[in-house]
């Protein structure tokens, strides 16, 4: 497989099925956000899309989650396609007194569409800050690789 | 005097017990910083970096 066209599927640059094609016509990307899930919440690579459903609540949590900042284009290094969120996903002055462990990356601009999960050790916050940082965007760590 | 947030409100960090913790493992890099006023939590904050990222792995079939 073409080592571009992989970088092509992070762009959206190709449509197989003109049923249901988001419309990219205009040069702006997508919103992507972060959503955080309780320790019982079924939240995987099967998930399809956002869902409040088990999703945390707290002092001054948003329902949805922050927004992710992509500020770089998808890149490739020999024949993986790779991107990275470029700043850190922060939730600011929160408290999440149920235990999470998962976070869901989404696009809310496309119909809140799933992205990728990502499981990690169940925390709580308490009037504080819970900082996601980011892997080195290679294409040996990215958070979204396609070898 | 360093303030830091807590669920009572701003409070000078000398008044209170500061405990942290890390983790490290194949999955996350974690540190964690908790402050306590006699007995109390009042204030927990986490920075994670996450190790394991998602990959695809697109499969071109053969026309043999």
């Amino acid at each position: 497989m073409c080592t571009s066209f992989k970088v092509d599927l992070f762009n959206a640059v190709h449509a197989f099925n003109a049923t249901g094609v988001p419309a990219h016509t205009a040069a702006t990307a997508d919103t992507f956000k972060a959503a955080l899930y309780v320790t019982t919440a079924t939240v995987d690579s099967t998930t399809t899309a956002y869902s409040s459903t088990n999703e945390v609540t707290g002092t001054n949590y948003t329902a949805g989650g922050v927004t992710v900042t992509f500020g770089t284009a998808p890149s490739s290094t020999s024949t993986t396609a790779f991107i990275t969120p470029s700043a850190s996903i922060v939730y600011t002055n929160v408290t999440l007194a149920t235990a999470f462990n998962a976070v869901l990356i989404y696009n809310s601009t496309q119909s809140n569409k799933a992205v990728s999960v990502h499981t990690f050790g169940s925390q709580t916050i308490t009037a504080g800050t819970f900082t996601l940082t980011m892997p080195t965007n290679d294409s040996t760590n990215a958070l979204l690789r396609l070898a | 005097m360093a303030l830091i947030n807590t669920i009572h409100g701003e409070m000078d960090v000398s008044l209170l017990e500061k405990r942290e913790g890390s983790l490290d493992n194949e999955n996350e890099t974690t540190t964690w910083v908790e402050y306590w006023l006699d007995g109390e939590l009042v204030h927990r904050s986490v920075d994670m970096a996450l190790k394991r990222s998602v990959i695809g792995t697109p499969v071109a079939a053969s026309l043999a």
